[in-house]
């Protein structure tokens, strides 16, 4: 079924978005900020993947680039929509939708920023299912839909195009390098595709469970249920149907740094009680990636790690990430399409560098 | 021997302390001299326990006055916010979020200009000196008495903030008052050119309230330091408070919430602090407010201060009742309740005419308001404690049954016991306990450096800026024994050689009042 999204359905997505970026993705108020100048009262259509023709012509849009710098730097707002404008007339064929490539943070929003400026429809799929910090790091990738080319967009009015054949890996690299070079973000539409392409390759409805996710904690809270049983009774029915509470503690130490365009580094969270030595560790790189308890692995990227408030569930970033926060930890299990061995090979463990082997956080916990 | 005194948009109270125990302890309404009123609050206090002048060590004040002036939105400056940071940011100019009414009220104008960072440093497009020129030119036009400027990635590099304020204070004269973001906020633009606006807005204010404030102290033959506690319970003293109004912000909730774990003995509680203009909610968690999680929003604009989470209603003692509705507040009498409400023999109907009306209290000319409609009386009263109800209902995160403690003078608007939550707790001078938060406010030592972290020495500068806040807080006058570290933040630089990274740590203490009467 396709449905209208509004203004007022905003900051529920904005909180599932955050939930969903696992520490990163950027804090979607800037984006929902945009959404709401540009959309007004109006409201945009938004497709369900399963009822779309199969020669529908989708572009993705999205912003790349250091969480830190979007929350400091805010765009023009030309950006978006120049990047699939730029990319439509570099393949001479108009788009008929638009969509997300990632569902957890800013992400979510950007394609609504072009879809309020230019009436395109919004297909609810992504190709993440959460945050990641790479353009190549998607299931579209994975099943066959490259990237390239690429259009990328700057405050500036600067508009470049990338083609790197099906290496997403290097297009994903000159991107980086450019975004740098535009002072950290960049506004891009690639991973254009069929209908077909996109009931094949992308996790379909993440941009409704998002919704959905802030829509329940909301609810919890004003009904003074528990948010926590609130996020696990949405999941339950979907593809990401495991929650585990990992930890409850107060943050104690974060090390943050930014190279390489990223926002790299760890968090100790130590039980509350004192008396108790037990400590989490959470090691980033813009997203959650690796939980370990007392040095046990006890959950794994392309499992989501979510840092959440301990008593609102309100989901708490890693550049929000302060000493003396007291946070819970929950881990969530990602469908099995991003965890077959060539996804693994595309985000998993290994494509960050950790020696750990995958293991889905409903083994562990 | 020190003195505490809070300052409400209705009432002043004081404190005679010595150490945690209240000599004595008074209230009268606020008069519209703040002079005056700490005047009479001091000479109260002298009638209650004779001291000297050179007995008191020192002076602490909390004062609702500047946020009762946002949330009232008067006395605010006319204010301009200037952003440097084209061509970037447009989409979301400053003031973009805020409400029409406070935009309204501080005849606000937003201004971009070229300038800002990136977040290596280098800048986003060069000052225009002609651009800042002519921008300061529209806003002398449009009368703007003080200045708010952000740029992007201040807090990484200033220079270009510091430009700005030169050009525009070149331009529009000595008079106009300017505040830099980078001096007011952290990382996160729209956050903190929002603190800085409302900065900006309070600073003729601030100005009035301090010359009044410590010309009252002194008349007193007082010549102990004056202190204003801050949103975190600590104190900055005179001078600061000029230039950083914000900063006293949240002390109000703060400081009636640590005067209310003092006097009632509980760790653990909802705290329902009723002034004369506004009832503030929070919750205290082992002694300590439970401080917001991510976004404060103040007014409606949103910051990213550090503040406790607090639930403000517009009821108050000096609220105006509406006789058709039923409904109290959003207006109030403020300090003018002493005059106006009917049991004064004004001719406002008062909350506090409510309360007399029901028999709840002794204030006034109880016959004034013998005439009043029981029924209409009854209706108000209900429709007080259904707000407040609902109100604590939303503060708490669970369904376990927790303590209300009632304090500030308007908690004679309170029933004695509150659906769902049971008895009010009022506990020993509940009037007075901002005014006794105030007195046993902490201080502070803060640290906002650019270290050059070494490979492998992290840990170690870590523990060297901790240890350099700790003697901050000591040398400022904390006991050491109480010192802890609060706040603490790590922001990286990556365009510098060396690692280098921006520490802010905060620590505080208990003022030492070791050896004192």
């Amino acid at each position: 079924m396709s449905w209208q999204l509004t203004a007022a359905d905003l900051p529920d997505l904005a909180r599932g978005a955050t939930l969903l970026g696992t520490g990163g993705g950027g804090d979607p108020y800037i984006g929902l900020m945009l959404v709401k100048q540009v959309l007004d009262d109006r409201s945009i259509t938004i497709l369900d993947p399963d009822e779309i023709a199969d020669d529908l012509f989708v572009i993705p849009t999205a912003q790349m680039g250091a969480p830190t710098v979007m929350i400091e730097k805010i765009p023009a707002g030309t950006e978006p929509t120049l990047a699939l404008r730029t990319l439509e007339e570099h393949l001479g064929r108009r788009a008929d939708a638009t969509m997300p490539i990632e569902c957890g943070g800013i992400n979510s929003m950007i394609p609504l920023i072009v879809a309020a400026e230019t009436g395109l429809p919004v297909v609810d799929a992504d190709g993440m299912g959460r945050a990641f910090p790479e353009l190549s790091m998607e299931t579209f990738a994975v099943y066959g839909v490259h990237g390239s080319p690429l259009a990328l967009a700057g405050e500036r009015g600067e508009r470049v195009i990338i083609d790197t054949g099906d290496d997403d890996r290097q297009m994903e690299w000159l991107a980086r390098g450019i975004t740098i070079r535009l002072g950290g973000v960049g506004h891009i539409a690639e991973y254009a595709m069929s209908g077909a392409d996109v009931k094949r390759t992308a996790v379909p409805r993440t941009l409704s469970m998002a919704l959905n996710l802030g829509r329940a904690i909301r609810l919890a809270r004003e009904e003074h249920r528990s948010p926590f049983d609130a996020i696990g009774e949405t999941l339950a029915p979907t593809l990401y149907s495991n929650m585990r509470e990992l930890f409850v503690g107060k943050v104690t130490d974060v090390d943050r740094r930014t190279t390489d365009g990223f926002a790299k580094g760890r968090a100790v969270i130590s039980a509350l009680d004192q008396a108790n030595p037990e400590t989490l560790e959470i090691v980033f790189q813009n997203e959650n990636l690796i939980a370990r308890r007392g040095g046990e692995v006890v959950a794994i990227v392309p499992d989501l790690i979510c840092v959440v408030d301990h008593e609102t569930a309100e989901p708490i970033t890693t550049e929000g990430l302060r000493y003396g926060q007291r946070v819970r930890v929950l881990g969530i299990s990602t469908p099995e399409m991003m965890r077959t061995p060539e996804a693994l090979a595309a985000f998993g463990p290994t494509a960050f560098g950790l020696t750990d082997p995958f293991v889905p956080v409903e083994s562990r916990a | 021997m020190h003195i505490g005194i809070d300052v409400g948009g209705t009432n002043t109270d004081a404190v005679l302390m010595d150490g945690t125990r209240t000599l004595v302890g008074v209230k009268h309404s606020t008069t519209p001299d703040v002079t005056d009123g700490i005047v009479r609050a001091l000479e109260n206090l002298r009638a209650g326990h004779h001291f000297e002048g050179n007995q008191i060590e020192a002076v602490m004040i909390g004062t609702t006055h500047f946020i009762n002036a946002l949330v009232q939105a008067k006395g605010l400056a006319p204010t301009a916010a200037l952003r440097l940071g084209l061509p970037a940011t447009k989409a979301l100019p400053p003031l973009v979020d805020w409400p029409e009414t406070l935009i309204e009220a501080l005849d606000a104008r937003s201004y971009l200009a070229h300038g800002g960072y990136e977040f290596d440093g280098r800048p986003i497009s060069p000052l225009n000196p002609a651009e800042l020129r002519e921008h300061a030119a529209d806003m002398k036009a449009h009368g703007i008495r003080s200045v708010a400027i952000s740029a992007v990635f201040s807090p990484v590099n200033h220079d270009l903030e510091v430009q700005a304020a030169a050009i525009i204070a070149e331009e529009m004269g000595p008079d106009v008052a300017i505040s830099l973001s980078h001096e007011i906020g952290r990382i996160g633009l729209l956050e903190r050119e929002n603190a800085t606006i409302i900065n900006a807005a309070l600073r003729e204010l601030a100005a009035e309230i301090i010359d009044g404030l410590s010309a009252a102290v002194r008349k007193q033959g007082i010549e102990a330091p004056i202190f204003l506690s801050q949103n975190d319970g600590t104190l900055m003293d005179e001078d600061y408070v000029r230039l950083y109004p914000v900063a006293t912000f949240a002390s109000g909730p703060t400081n009636s919430m640590r005067g209310a774990a003092l006097t009632s003995g509980l760790g653990s509680c909802a705290v329902v602090d009723v002034g004369g203009t506004t009832t503030d909610i929070g919750l205290l968690i082992n002694g300590f407010p439970r401080e917001t999680a991510n976004e404060v929003k103040v007014a409606g604009i949103r910051t990213n201060f550090r503040m406790p989470d607090v639930l403000s209603l517009a009821i108050g003692g000096g609220s105006i009742v509406n006789t058709e509705t039923g409904e109290v507040g959003p207006e109030s009498v403020g300090y003018k309740l002493t005059t106006e409400a009917l049991v004064f023999g004004g001719s406002t109907l008062t909350a506090t005419d409510i309360a007399v009306a029901a028999g709840r209290a002794d204030i006034g000319d109880p016959s004034k308001v013998a005439h009043l409609d029981p029924a209409l009386v009854q209706r108000v009263l209900d429709r007080i404690t259904d707000r407040i109800t609902e109100a604590v209902d939303r503060m708490r995160t669970s369904p376990e049954p927790i303590p209300v403690v009632a304090v500030g003078g308007g908690s004679i608007l309170l029933p004695d016991e509150l659906p769902l939550f049971g008895a009010v707790h009022l506990p020993e001078n509940y009037a007075v306990a901002n005014a006794i938060g105030a007195s046993i406010a902490q201080v502070g030592g803060e640290i906002d450096k650019v270290y050059s972290i070494e490979p492998g020495r992290r840990e170690e500068t870590l523990a060297e800026v901790r240890a350099e806040a700790v003697d901050k807080a000591i040398s400022a006058g904390a006991s050491p024994q109480s010192v802890v570290i609060v706040d603490f933040d790590e922001v990286p630089i990556p365009y510098l050689p060396g690692n280098a990274t921006r520490i802010r740590a905060k620590a505080v203490g208990d003022l030492d009042m070791g050896g004192t009467l």
